[in-house]
């Protein structure tokens, strides 16, 4: 069964869902002291950006999208691998992932 | 109302109610959990959009992969409290009004945008394993490639970065 989603939802409505999830990510960055739900904010941001361009790929009927999709995939899976260890390597030095208390660098 | 407009209105205040979640939950468990589920929203908009494979990809590789990797370091890091300090209440509200306001000038600027979709006939072998790995092993055969190569270079540095250090290097 095929749902006829191109004349009932104007693509509006996800460019609408896609903003607010990306300004949650956002907010997230902003609002938070734990890196690793920073971490997760980035990712959530990503995903908006994702499903926009799943959706206009599948209106405009190109299929470029998708595999754009895919590469973004790629590129969030080898960021979070190294962010972790990162983080991982961070809480053996200081024995925290607060981001506030991460201040070495500042002068 | 039809089935589609309430299947995405589902799937939208699912996946933003999650997402709120995740961000404001205490517990940075529960905040791994309720992504969990924004990408399984997420998952069921590109079923919606006739993106079949991509759905699966994208359960498999966020929900099955990376989210079991946050939380194996947070198990490991033993952040399962929530004795977890938070921001001065000022850079909160700093924080969401910003957030606020950028959703603000988001949602205005595409408030005016016009049909740019063209709904024109529907394609519903798009999404299909068959149609994407043509197009991926056709046009984008290179930058395939070399996203074989970003992700060996990601597993090299993630390996040498969590690795802890040798006692030669500790003693120096």
């Amino acid at each position: 069964m095929l749902l006829n989603i191109f004349n009932t939802i104007p693509i509006q409505y996800y460019i609408m869902v896609s903003a607010v999830l990306f300004s949650i990510g956002v907010m997230g960055v902003l609002f938070r002291r734990n890196a690793i739900i920073i971490f997760m904010s980035i990712e959530l941001m990503l995903n908006a950006v994702n499903l926009l361009l799943v959706a206009f790929s599948s209106y405009h009927n190109d299929a470029s999208g998708q595999v754009f999709v895919f590469f973004v995939m790629a590129v969030a899976a080898a960021e979070v691998a190294v962010g972790l260890a990162i983080l991982v390597t961070i809480f053996r030095n200081v024995h925290s992932v607060d981001i506030d208390e991460l201040k070495n660098l500042k002068w | 109302m039809s089935l589609t407009l309430i299947l995405f209105l589902f799937l939208s205040f699912a996946a933003v109610f999650c997402g709120l979640m995740t961000v404001f939950s205490r517990n940075p468990i529960h905040s791994v959990l309720y992504l969990i589920g924004c990408f399984f929203a997420i998952a069921g908009h590109y079923l919606l959009l006739n993106a079949q494979f991509l759905a699966v990809v994208h359960i498999i590789v966020y929900a099955g992969a990376i989210m079991v990797l946050f939380l194996f370091t947070i198990m490991l890091m033993n952040l399962n409290e929530e004795t977890e300090q938070h921001k001065p209440a000022l850079a909160r509200m700093g924080a969401v009004i910003s957030a606020g306001l950028l959703m603000f000038v988001l949602l205005a600027i595409f408030k005016k945008v016009d049909d740019m979709a063209v709904p024109g006939f529907q394609n519903s072998t798009l999404g299909t394993i068959e149609n994407l790995g043509k197009v991926l092993m056709n046009e984008y055969l290179f930058p395939f490639e070399f996203a074989s190569v970003l992700l060996l270079t990601a597993m090299i540095g993630a390996v040498l970065l969590a690795k802890k250090d040798s006692p030669k290097t500790v003693n120096q």
